[in-house]
Formats: C-alpha cells, structure tokens, sequence
C-alpha cells in the first residue's frame, strides 16, 4: 500500500523530467549531426576536390571562374592518362609490387603468427615483444643504412638493387610483415586452447591445425592484414623515392609527382586524376571490406 | 609379483621417457622456431642490422672512407638549420598529435550519439582521409593550397580575406603541413575512441545518469578514465609515426620555404639522398631514435600490463 | 576398447605437484568419475591420459601398452572437451569426420561410421548445419559424435555438462549413460559434481590435492566414506561434523558432544569404536538424512534430542531445518508435516546406526 502511494506521488514530478530529457537528447543529436556534416565537409573536401579537377580542361583550371564547379566536364583527362604509358607502367609496377608484397608478408607472418601464439619455443616471448617493437621502428630511420647496405651489396655481388622496382619487394616487408604478424598472434591467441588440443587428438599435425582450423577460424584476422599489407605497399612513399629514380621503374605516388609535376610546370587537371586514380584502388577495398579494414587498424592496439 | 611386474617396466622407463620426451618437446620448438624464422631473418638483416649500421654510418665522413667519430654530431650541433628541424620536428608532432586526439574524441562522441544504424555510413566516410595514399592526398592540398589558384583563397575572398600564402610564407607553411596532418591522423583517432566508447558497458552510464551526472561529468568522470588506456595507447603510436612522418612534408613543401618546414625525415633525405651525404643523412634521422625509444617504451609498458591483466 | 591402468602418476610444474602419485586400474567398458573441487588434479589425470600434458613420473597404459611417450593421435582416444571444441568453419557432420578424414578413411566408411554416430545421438538432421547454429544440448551432442565415430580404445570427458543450464544438464546426463550402455566404450569422466559423478559413475575416484582420497562404486562411497574429505564431499546437503568425545558409560559407549548431551552408540558399533574411549578431537558425521523429526516410538539407535531451530527450508518432499549445536551449525531434514518453524524449539532424533565417527586429527573415518 505504501509503495503504491509512493509511485502515485511520484510520478508527476518524474513526468516533467522525463519530457526535458527526451528534448535534450533531440537536441544533442541535432548538434551532432550538425557538426558531423562540419567534420565530413572537412575531412571529404580534398578527395572531392581532386574529382572536380580532373573534370576540369586545363582551360578552365587557369580561368578565374569558381574553382568549386566543373562548368566544362571532360574525361579528356582520364582519357589520356589511361592511354600514356608511363601512367600505366607505374599503375603496373604497384600493382605487381603491392600483390607479390601481400603474398610474401602472408607467407612469413602466418606461420611466425602460429608459431608465437601457440608452440611456445625459447625465446619466443622476446620474439613476440620483438615483433612488436620492430613494428614501431619508423622506414624513414632505415632508409639511408639500406640505400648503403644495398650499394655494398652491388660492390660485392654485382647484383644492382637500386634503381630496380624489384628492391621494393624486399623492403616493403619490412613495414607490413611486423604489424600483420602481430595482429594476427593475437587473432590466433583468441582461439580457444581446447580447438587446437582437439585437432591434436583427431590426428592433426601442426601444420594441419594451421591450414585447417587456425586459418579458416581466424580468416577475419587474416582479410585484415592483408588489406593492410595492400594498402601499406600501395601508399608507401619514401622507398621508392629513395631507391628508384628511372622511370619505368617508379610506382604509383612517386611516378605521379616526379613525371606529371615537370620544374614549375604544373598539369594539376592530369596530377589529380592521377592521384585520383592511385587512390582508388585502397579506396574501393576500403569501401567493400570496411568493417575488416577497422578491425585490423583497432585490432593493432587493441589485441596482444 | 604384482609390485615386480609393475616396477619392471617403470625402471626400464625411467631413462627413456625423459630422453624422447625431451626429443618430441624439441620436435615441437623446432617446427616451431623454422616457421618463425623467415620473420627472424627478415628482422634480423633488414631491420636490426641496418639499425645498428645506420649509428656505424654516422660516424664516417661524407665519402664514407674515414671513420670521424662524433664529429657528424658537433657539426650538426653548430648548424642552425638543424636546431630549426628539431623545433619544428617537435612542434610539428605535438601540435598535430593534440589536435588529432581532440578532434578524434569530439567525432567519435558525435558518431557514438547517433542512432547505431546511421553510425556504419558516417564512421565509413569519415575514415576516408586515412584511407587514401597520403602522398595522393597530399596532391590535393597542394592544389588547394595552390599560389596562384587556390580553391581556399577564392572562397576567402568572397568575404574579402586577402590571399593566404598557404605553402609560401614559413608560418603559414607550418601551420598547413600541421593542418594536412591533423586531416590524415584524425580519422585514425576517431575510429580508435569509437571502438573504445562502445567498449564502456551502457549500466555505466545509466548508473551516472540515476547518480544525478551531468553530460559533462558523465564524460569526465566516467568515459575519459574508461578510455585511458586507448587514448594514451593511440596518442603515443600516432607519435611515433608522426614525429617520423616524410609524406605530407615532403609533398607540401619539400622542407621550404627556405628549410622552414623540414622534419628529422625530410631533412635526412634531402641531406643524405638528394645532398649525397649519407652519413651526415643517418646522424640527422639518429636525432629521432630517443624520443621514439620513450614512445615505444611507454606503449609496451602498457601492452605486457594488458598481457598480465589478462 | 581397452583398459586404462595408472601407476605412481605424478605432474609438476615447475615446482608445484598438480598431480602426486596416483594409481588406478580401469577396466574394459567400465565408466570412472573424477570427481573432486578445482584444482585437485583431476583434470590434469584426464589431459595426461589424454596424452596434451606431459607426464612427470610414472606411466599410463592404455590396452596394456604404456603410452607415455606415444603423441594423442596415436593413443586412440576420443575427448569431449567442457566448451565443446567444434571446429566453427565446419557443418556438423565435417567436425565428426575431421580425424577420420585425416587418416584418409574411406568415404563410404567415413559416411557410415557418421551415420551411426548421429544415428545413437539423434542428430542426423543437424548433420550440415555448422556449430553456431546449434543450441548448448545440441553441440554436446556433436561433441559425443566426434567421439563416437572414432570408435577409440578410450572416451574422455573433460567437464563437459558444465558449459550447461540446470535442467539440460540432468537430460545429457541421462543422455551420456545411455550413449555409453550402447557403445560400451571405456570411459573416463572429470567433474566437480558430485552428484554427476554418482549417477554416471561405476566407479567414482574422489581426488584432493592432487592425490586420490578413494576409489568405490557411488553407494559404497556415499554409505562408507573413509575419509572425512569424502564424507564431506559425497552428497548434498554434506554430512554434520559435530565436535565430540567417546566415553565409557557403564557398560556401554557415549559420544559425548557437551555437558548436557551425549549420544549412546549402538551395539552393533561397539567394538568398533571402544578402542577410541577417552579420546577427544573426534567428530560425530551425521548425514542431514539421518537427523530428523521424533516420533513417540522409536526404533533402537535413534535418540531424540531437543533444538533451537534458526532456519527452515522447505523443500516441498522435505524441509530442511537448521539449528547450532556445538559451535557448528547443523542441517537435519524433517516431515514438511513435522511443524518445523523458524526460531521455535522443536525435538529432533539422531539415527546412530548410520553414524561415522572420525579422527579429527587425521581425518579418517574410524
């Protein structure tokens, strides 16, 4: 009876409370999405910017009309990049780069990944810390001891390694194997101890419960750090600067700023469609497999 | 009898199951340790080794013949230029890494306010700078930043602001160097606090809102301390690559005007590359190793906490 | 099929002794408990049956042939893990078959053996569905399967009820016995369950501290434990342990629990315990069971005593009356139609023909 009474009273001056709160929530989304239009608007302009340009005939981008609109749209832009050879050589030389790249980090940091996060051997933990350290050794420390090591190596050898799109299968490594083995060591870690004891007792070798259970359970895990490995390789930058000069050897990045921009002269309706064209290859990964492509980026700090 | 027929076996054992256990258990760590060691190798020649090379390097004179000891070192000390690249190397990281982790924080708290099924579509469009190839990125702004045709200043000067020299003078090369960084890093910190917030239980929340919170101290006492460990995590990788970034300076303004804007990075490359002078190139990029080892300390202090918590 | 023997069993790791010396025979088809509470080393026994521990000292036979050295595939047993270990990515039917399918069976064989084993588990329309679409009773089942179709010398379960809701684990539980009354496979069974390890066991082992406490079929375990940890650990409510003294009275025996009340022992106990009079630190085990409500006439052995009752639990066929004597608090099942009633005196009668008296000191049942 008590309690009753309670509620009866109660409940009018909860109303009230109630209706403010349900207003603060619609205008706290009002304000987000406000500002999220803001922060897109911000964060979308230079991608969006790069297709107006490359709409755009050379005319028009040196005219003094609005630069935000494309009042004579071309694809002659497209249309010449896609026929010019160097542009395709560079596309090309990513391409292979950039999938042979994948394979090889794949190929290490699997099996390196299985090994570290379920056959304990000596010195596997300071492995793993290794692996995780090296990951946050930066390229831009290392190049100048490679680009050293490399021409020792010419002297010795005889085989040339600078200046060889080649060069770049064995570098990109190092920037892709570290991460992806540590993603995937934590990936593997997830998987129940009991799976792979049961595998054991069904006859599985090591290798077996590698190829089919650990890889197949973990094939989120594994599309994650491919995708990385891809769109590191794709994206990187000061290797190919620094080891490769002639112009059928460059990749993408380096190809498009070192031929398109000649002295002072620059084509900005070509260097956007070009940058525009290099960008989409990660971009349309990125929009088909977004949700593996964040949980690889969380999963770095995230796991282990 | 029974004790003789079991203690017969048991002795016959006692020498061999230590012996072949020991092998399968070896078997075992040597399967293990040749599938890992591809990755040991990869380390080992192109990473530890050209690390250690790189400190041998800087010791050599520019036609790497003669070893000069510390002599890269003095000779940068006495060099104004070099003092520049470590200000603005440092003020380049800090500034962009703050504004990253803020801007991060208020996006993500915006994303995490909408209703979940909008949050996919937003979260996927706002990644998009981080997405695309920073030195393809970078082109852009070049153009926007352009000189002559500058998409910015023609909308600046609708509201009759006069022409911003974006790459041309040297503050305002730093603060567009600065401002490209935030662009690419932010979405990173975003998606990191996102993954975060949903980690912090919704009984948390409710439980401050019947305590009588408001937004803010919901936000302070109960989302910041959840999400610690994330932002300390996040903020200290983004130093790393910061600090260590090529791309952006690179593309923008390739350390000018006049070797203002240079970082540890470019000015290796432009000295050690482009310049010849590889050694000198390997002193300047050894600048970077103290306040990255610190970084890096911090992040695996945090990452074995983790690893014992669990 | 195969009987199972361990002899002077013992895993360290690193200097802790999970596991310090256990001998055990299993015999052909026979199903053996391990019961006892975590970290007694029950599972640890299993898991080096089961060949994923290594074993420290002495050896394990499984069809007479000592298996220390020989790698799990080879040891021809089948495992039944707490959380099921079904391999996500394959349907049901994959996940039975997987350890046949790598020793290269063939698949009419394969296909058979399957059948059979959905057949006995009753999961033949499950057979292409994947683990994830299975409920908790369903992916036991499959886990039996993947057992089942191995036909191994051994099955061993590793706790596998737990992962379970109340009342699906009394149906598997029923479930498993009438899998291993057909197949008759030996089997050996870890649980913390006592009351799993009665109903399923033929024999049940009692294990604490890394050692075995006692070996016996359930009823033998629950009417003549031999220890007080068994006495205690072996039904539920557990056995009283009353603090008491045997005295010489008269003629007769009394264990004597404080001044003012003392319980004569029977006749048939006489002997048994006289050596023990005069001697303190003994405790009087009564199982709840055998403290119930006084009647007017009653038969020789039960001897009424007055007590403050603090709670009752009525448990419908039974209530449960709880009430301090001796410093320790003591359960007693009453009539629910006794009148049994919070904080009110009523009088209750103690059964000494079922009785235990043990050494408090070494904790042996005497």
């Amino acid at each position: 009876m008590a309690n009753v009474s309670a509620i009866a009273t109660d409940l009018p001056v909860a109303r009230p409370k109630y209706g403010s709160m349900n207003r603060d929530r619609i205008w706290a989304l009002r304000w987000s999405y406000f500002f999220l239009v803001l922060f897109a608007i911000f964060f979308l302009l230079p991608p969006i910017y790069m297709l107006i340009t490359s709409l755009k005939t050379s005319a028009e981008i040196s005219a003094a009309t609005n630069p935000w609109w494309v009042f004579n749209p071309t694809l002659d832009n497209y249309k010449e990049l896609l026929t010019s050879n160097s542009y395709l050589t560079y596309f090309r030389n990513s391409a292979i780069v950039s999938v042979v790249v994948v394979s090889i980090t794949m190929l290490i940091s699997v099996p390196a990944a299985f090994a570290l996060a379920r056959m304990k051997f000596w010195g596997s933990a300071t492995l793993a810390t290794g692996v995780f350290l090296t990951y946050l050794i930066p390229e831009t420390l290392l190049f100048i001891p490679l680009f050293k090591m490399f021409a020792i190596f010419n002297e010795w050898t005889g085989i040339a390694l600078i200046n060889r799109w080649w060069v770049l299968l064995i570098l990109y490594p190092t920037l892709t194997v570290p991460f992806c083995t540590w993603i995937m060591i934590g990936y593997f870690a997830s998987i129940p101890k009991e799976l792979d004891e049961a595998a054991l007792i069904d006859g599985a070798t090591w290798m077996q419960t590698l190829t089919k259970i650990f890889i197949p359970v973990a094939l989120p895990g594994l599309i994650a750090a491919t995708i990385f490995a891809f769109t590191v390789s794709w994206a990187q930058f000061l290797y190919p600067l620094a080891f490769t000069t002639s112009a059928d050897q460059l990749v993408l990045p380096v190809g498009i700023i070192t031929s398109l921009i000649k002295g002072d002269v620059f084509n900005w309706g070509q260097i956007m469609t070009g940058a525009l064209l290099g960008a989409a290859p990660p971009l349309i990964i990125y929009a088909f497999l977004m949700d593996y492509y964040i949980a690889g980026l969380t999963a770095g700090a995230t796991k282990g | 009898m029974v004790d003789a027929t079991i203690s017969a076996p048991a002795s016959r054992q006692m020498a061999r199951p230590q012996s072949s256990l020991r092998k399968t258990m070896q078997r075992k760590s040597t399967i293990a340790f040749l599938m890992a060691l591809p990755l040991i190798l990869m380390i080992v020649i192109l990473v530890l080794y050209p690390a250690i090379f790189s400190i041998h390097l800087a010791m050599l004179n520019k036609s790497m013949e003669r070893f000069v000891g510390w002599n890269n070192f003095t000779f940068l000390f006495g060099r104004q230029t070099f003092w520049m690249v470590v200000q603005q190397s440092c003020v380049f990281a800090i500034t962009a890494v703050l504004f990253k982790a803020i801007i991060g924080f208020i996006v993500a708290h915006f994303v995490h306010n909408i209703p979940s099924k909008g949050q996919r579509k937003w979260r996927g469009m706002l990644l998009v700078p981080w997405v695309i190839p920073p030195a393809m990125s970078c082109l852009a702004w070049l153009w926007l930043f352009d000189p002559s045709y500058s998409a910015f200043n023609w909308v600046l000067a609708l509201f009759g602001v006069g022409p911003i020299p974006w790459t041309g003078d040297a503050n305002w090369a730093r603060f567009s160097v600065i401002l490209v960084n935030i662009w690419i890093g932010a979405p990173f910190f975003m998606i990191m606090y996102l993954a975060a917030l949903k980690s912090v239980p919704d009984q948390l929340y409710e439980a401050a809102k019947i305590d009588g919170a408001s937004w803010w101290q919901v936000i302070w006492f109960i989302t910041l301390p959840m999400m610690r460990n994330i932002i300390a995590i996040t903020a200290l990788f983004s130093l790393i690559v910061t600090f260590a970034n090529f791309d952006i300076v690179r593309v923008l303004t390739a350390g000018g005007p006049i070797d203002m804007t240079h970082v540890f990075a470019t000015w290796s490359f432009r000295v050690g590359i482009e310049g010849g002078d590889l050694p000198l190139g390997a002193t300047v990029s050894l600048f970077m190793v103290p306040i990255l080892s610190v970084a890096a300390i911090f992040i695996l202090r945090d990452i074995t906490k983790r690893g014992s918590e669990v | 099929m195969a009987e199972v023997t361990l002899s002077k069993i013992v895993k360290k790791y690193d200097e802790v002794e999970a596991v310090r010396g256990i001998d055990l025979d299993i015999s052909d088809h026979e199903f053996v408990v391990l019961v006892g509470p975590s970290g007694c080393g029950k599972s640890t026994t299993l898991r080096m049956i089961a060949g994923l521990e290594d074993i420290t000292g002495g050896e394990i036979l499984i069809g007479g042939d000592i298996v220390n050295d020989v790698p799990p595939k080879d040891r021809d047993i089948a495992m039944v893990f707490q959380n099921y270990a079904l391999y996500p990515h394959m349907t049901v039917a994959e996940n039975m078959s997987f350890g046949l399918r790598l020793k290269r069976f063939p698949k009419a064989e394969i296909k058979k053996r399957v059948d059979e084993a959905a057949r006995i588990l009753d999961i033949t329309e499950l057979l292409e569905r994947k683990p994830k679409a299975l409920s908790g009773g369903q992916r036991q089942r499959v886990a039996m399967g993947r057992a089942i179709v191995r036909n191994p010398k051994v099955f061993l379960f590793d706790e596998p009820l737990s992962n379970l809701d109340a009342k699906l684990r009394v149906q598997m539980r029923t479930e498993i016995k009438k899998v291993h009354q057909k197949v008759r496979t030996t089997t050996v069974y870890v649980t913390h369950d006592q009351v799993e390890a009665m109903t399923l066991a033929d024999r049940v082992v009692v294990m604490n501290h890394g050692l075995i406490e006692q070996v016996g079929p359930p009823n033998e375990l629950y009417h003549s434990p031999r220890t007080r940890f068994v006495a205690g650990f072996i039904g539920s409510p557990a056995m009283n342990f009353i603090p008491a003294r045997i005295e010489q009275n008269g003629s007769g025996l009394a264990i004597k629990l404080n001044d003012k009340l003392a319980f004569p022992v029977p006749e048939a106990r006489k002997t048994r315990y006289e050596k023990y009079a005069g001697k303190n630190d003994m405790l009087l085990g009564l199982r709840p069971e055998h403290i119930t409500e006084a009647h007017g006439h009653m038969e020789p052995g039960k001897i009424p005593f007055d007590a403050n009752l603090e709670v009752t639990e009525p448990m419908g066929m039974e209530t449960l009356v709880y009430f301090p004597l001796n410093g320790t608090q003591i359960c007693g099942r009453v009539n629910p139609k006794a009148g049994a009633q919070d904080g009110a005196p009523m009088q209750l009668a103690a059964d000494l023909n079922n009785m235990h008296l043990i050494d408090a000191a070494s904790g042996r049942v005497l």
